[in-house]
């Protein structure tokens, strides 16, 4: 073989994941020689090469293209998942800064591990066989932990990022081993291939693996039975980086599962959905139900996205178009709520003091009433109170679970979303009936920037939802 | 029996026999030999079935660095065995179902397999053939350009855990002296010997 024969590989679909990836280097010798002084340039540098990123990803024409040997794909729906990565990340820069410089923990790797993160959520939204799903996990799986545990001097963010790592670890061999079974019996690791392969029929084998694989992509998603390391995790891991782990690897890891499920198993449908189902039950009632006694507002946030990622896997578990649609949708709103209700909890400090109860909302209207307007319109977004965008996320993986006869799943559903109202409405007569205690510090401009940018899309989605049900339409319509 | 079969036979009884003495071995130390002894084993097969450049690998990556720094981790940790066994008693019922589930599973999962009969052959007849490139030039003629990008992405894998190794692990200890090469080389006479006279039977405060 001579060195003609050697193509190289299209690069263009990859741009986005090869300037992050370029730029990443970059930033680490920055910061490798520059040392610790160089954390502001480094944050800079990094919320810079998001937002390049970004536009890389949304001047994608959104056609259907593979590469790479056929493991990367690139279509609408990784065109979608992918800005709600970079958004999701960009804001955790944004958030972080503040919170970082006080805590004394104001250091440039951060920064870098979130980009590194970003990368393999990316791979892992355009993974076209196990290989690069496997990997763009690892990726992504192993800078979390290390920025679970970036607060080191902190025995609880230390806990949480072993915790973390240990749990992590036993799914990733989980998933590994599902994944060989699949390619055990199908003798290939593309998804396409499989497809062609299992020929609408699946054996024992494959029905193992399904199961094995469901396990470790449920691990990823914190659905329950999977879930147990969530609460300890989100309440011991620094606030921001809590508010990384609810918003953008939820993304990507949803990214992840409907990949899988609809590329590479769509004729087995049978197999899989009565998994999703019960994971979805599953973890809409510990959502709802196991919330209502927390008094720490990040344990709350924790179940509160087991809850809603148990709402996503409806979507799912409806198997066609309009449920990919009605994920999408509930993504990015979810999104948006949680990025706002995570900057508003990152603002309640005083004489450099976090407080994270929920007691320490009391009377927020009196002392903060923009703050407390603002929280309280997510709360009625997740509750899902109409004409909040909550109750249109809701609506569509509802609306898609009873067209696929999942009728009983969406009673259910509606039943565990009036159980959890009771707890994100407690928060709103807390900050509205309550006496107030002392006022907090005023916001820092990025936690305002994040937060106003959440509440224009939680309250005002009902007036234009086109442009959002647009993307979210086209980007299920690219999976079938 | 030809020579081949039996070193194959050999090489693979000796392999799980040192499997087995891992796990059964009361002493950790011993434990990671047998490991090692395994890889050697493993490696052999790997030579037998044409596949030089594993082989190698195996012996280089596995026995050279990742057995020796198990041994180690094993002499210089000072783990308490007995200790970590205490709850084996306990955990014994419910590890045993676990245990038993797998194995049905397993075999029923086994009951189903059919093996390609393509598949027999593909060993035999490599594609590309031996004679005409080496393990090594095959390996790396895939590895770099079909699978570049997992190559890549293995790479930036590694680059996470070492940041992560350093992000978690490396402190700045207040007091400690470092060598500065430029202040040694300014370094002149005058700032580091003093000429004094010392006046006889007096001496002088230092």
């Amino acid at each position: 073989m001579n060195a003609a024969q050697i193509v190289l590989p299209a690069l263009g679909p990859a741009l986005p994941e090869l300037i992050l990836s370029l730029g990443v280097l970059v930033l680490i010798l920055y910061g490798a020689f520059r040392g610790e002084r160089s954390a502001e340039g480094v944050n800079v540098g990094a919320l810079i090469l998001l937002v390049v990123a970004l536009f890389a990803v949304m001047s994608q024409s959104g056609a259907k293209v593979t590469t790479l040997n056929g493991s990367f794909i690139v279509d609408n729906f990784s065109k979608v998942m992918k800005a709600l990565i970079l958004i999701g990340s960009a804001a955790t820069i944004l958030l972080s800064r503040d919170y970082f410089q006080r805590a004394r923990i104001d250091r440039f790797e951060f920064p870098i591990l979130l980009v590194l993160c970003t990368i393999g959520m990316m791979v892992m939204a355009s993974a076209n066989d196990l290989i690069s799903l496997y990997l763009g996990l690892e990726l992504q799986s192993l800078a979390a932990y290390v920025i679970a545990a970036f607060h080191r001097d902190n025995l609880k963010s230390t806990e949480a990022g072993l915790k973390y790592f240990v749990l992590g670890a036993l799914s990733s061999g989980m998933l590994l081993y599902g994944a060989s079974l699949v390619y055990g019996f199908t003798g290939t690791v593309s998804f396409p291939g499989i497809v062609a392969a299992l020929d609408g029929t699946a054996g024992l084998g494959i029905v193992l693996g399904i199961v094995f694989v469901a396990a470790g992509v449920a691990f990823k998603l914190a659905a329950v039975p999977f879930h147990m390391w969530t609460p300890d995790v989100y309440e011991g891991s620094p606030t921001p980086v809590t508010a990384f782990f609810a918003s953008a690897p939820k993304m990507a890891a949803m990214a992840m599962t409907v990949r899988l499920f609809i590329g590479a198993f769509p004729d087995v449908t049978a197999v899989w959905q009565q998994i999703i189902v019960f994971v979805a039950i599953a973890s809409m009632a510990l959502g709802s139900f196991a919330a209502i006694g927390q008094r720490s507002l990040k344990r709350l946030m924790a179940y509160s996205s087991i809850g809603n990622v148990g709402y996503a896997l409806v979507g799912l578990a409806a198997g066609s178009q309009e449920g990919i649609r009605g994920v999408v949708v509930y993504m990015i709103i979810y999104l948006a709520m949680t990025l706002g209700a995570f900057a508003v909890l990152l603002s309640l400090r005083r004489g450099g003091e976090m407080f994270e109860t929920v007691d320490d909302l009391s009377g927020l209207s009196r002392t903060h009433p923009i703050l407390a307007f603002c929280l309280a319109a997510m709360m009625f977004s997740l509750a899902g109170i109409p004409p909040l965008a909550g109750f249109f996320a809701k609506y569509y993986v509802f609306a898609a679970a009873i067209k696929a006869d999942l009728v009983a799943l969406a009673v259910i559903g509606v039943v565990t979303s009036v159980v959890g109202a009771f707890y994100y409405l407690r928060l709103v007569k807390v900050m509205y009936f309550d006496e107030p205690v002392a006022a907090y510090e005023p916001m820092p401009p990025g936690l305002r920037i994040v937060l106003g940018l959440a509440s224009v899309v939680v309250v005002l989605f009902w007036i234009v939802p086109a442009p959002l049900v647009g993307a979210a339409g086209a980007a299920a319509k690219s999976l079938f | 029996m030809s020579a081949a079969a039996a070193f194959f036979y050999l090489f693979a009884g000796v392999t799980i026999a040192s499997g087995f003495m891992v796990i059964a071995s009361r002493n950790p130390v011993a434990s990671v030999l047998f490991l090692i002894l395994a890889f050697v084993n493993a490696a052999g097969l790997f030579v037998m079935m044409g596949a030089e450049f594993l082989a190698m690998i195996l012996v280089v990556v596995y026995v050279g660095a990742v057995a020796v720094l198990f041994l180690f981790v094993v002499m210089m940790l000072d783990v308490d065995f007995a200790q970590l066994r205490q709850g084996f008693q306990q955990y014994l019922p419910i590890g045993a179902l676990i245990g038993a589930v797998f194995l049905i599973e397993l075999l029923l999962v086994v009951g189903s397999w059919t093996i390609d009969p393509g598949l027999v052959q593909t060993p035999l007849n490599p594609v590309p053939p031996a004679e005409a490139v080496t393990n090594t030039q095959a390996l790396g003629r895939v590895l770099y350009t079909d699978y570049v990008f997992f190559f890549q992405l293995a790479g930036l894998i590694l680059l996470v855990a070492m940041i992560g190794a350093i992000v978690l692990t490396l402190r700045d200890r207040p007091g400690v002296k470092r060598q500065n090469i430029s202040v040694q080389n300014a370094r002149t006479q005058g700032m580091a010997v003093e000429t004094r006279k010392v006046p006889s039977r007096q001496g002088v405060e230092v």
